[in-house]
């Protein structure tokens, strides 16, 4: 699913955009704690949707190349977290949805979770 | 490269393992490779963050590998065995509110790296040798 359709399905706002609102988005993963988040790492995560809104998020994106982060519940990240998010060319987006919805939104539009 | 790790709070943790991605990225490692570097210091640098107060991280690139050294004077892990256990984890409850305290770091670390070893002495601190070899 391309991340603009993301965007749209998510019932998302862009706080951080990027250049690439067309790129590709195959697989997500969700977590609230950054190791599990690293536990998943494989060869593509494109998406990680997480309650945790600080800038190790971030840091967490940037060590496993994760190109969109999306905090749920409506949680609003703080300028640290943007201005970091910034500097690493990561798009920062902000959904409504709670975790389990955002998920389930996204997985029913064909974005696959590690392993399919 | 020598980098220091500010133990004070949680804004700057990850800030050696970044400056470390970027160089290897620089220098023409595949992508894969750095990623699991990254990550397995990117867990070593929080560890010092969370359970001993900072600590430094000294990164040297070899030909065909990275050994990265990630060295702290905190108190020590008392037993590694168990700390190398998915989910065994003594971070407080501050950290675990800051998305930490999974259990999984060193399992982690030890799941992206070639070789780690784990040199820790009660009361005195812990050194975490990392070897990423660059084929894949
Ligand atoms: N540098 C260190 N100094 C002292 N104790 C440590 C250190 N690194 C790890 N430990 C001990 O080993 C345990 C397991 O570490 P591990 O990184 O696997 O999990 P965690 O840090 O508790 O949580 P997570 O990494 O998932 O956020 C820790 O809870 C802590 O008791
Ligand atoms: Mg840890």
């Amino acid at each position: 699913m391309i991340l603009k359709d993301c965007i749209k399905v998510l019932e998302a706002q862009v706080a951080v955009s990027v250049p690439d609102l067309e790129m590709d988005i195959q697989v997500a993963c969700g977590a609230d704690l950054m190791s599990d988040v690293m536990a998943f790492a494989c060869a593509s995560n494109e998406m990680l949707l997480t309650g945790l809104v600080n800038p190790q998020a971030i840091r967490t994106a940037e060590m496993m190349d994760v190109k969109v982060v999306v905090f749920v519940r409506g949680k609003q990240p703080g300028e640290a977290v943007l201005e970091l998010a910034r500097q690493m060319g990561i798009c920062v987006l902000t959904t409504p949805l709670p975790m389990f919805t955002a998920c389930g939104v996204l997985y029913s539009h064909g974005v696959l979770g590690k392993g399919g | 490269m020598t980098f220091s790790i500010d133990g004070s709070d949680f804004i700057h943790a990850g800030e050696a393992s970044s400056g470390a991605k970027k160089a290897l990225t620089k220098l023409g490692v595949k992508a894969p490779v750095v990623k699991r570097a990254a990550i397995a210091m990117y867990e070593a640098e929080l560890n010092t963050v969370i359970h001993a107060g900072g600590g430094s991280a000294e990164v040297d690139i070899y030909p065909d590998h990275v050994l990265i050294r990630v060295t702290d004077h905190g108190p020590g892990i008392p037993d590694v065995r168990l700390a190398m256990q998915e989910g065994w984890s003594t971070a407080p409850e501050a950290a675990r509110e800051m998305g930490f305290g999974a259990g999984m770091g060193l399992p982690n670390i030890k799941k992206q790296s070639d070789e780690l070893l784990i040199e820790t002495e009660p009361g005195r601190g812990t050194t975490v040798t990392i070897r990423i070899n660059f084929t894949v």
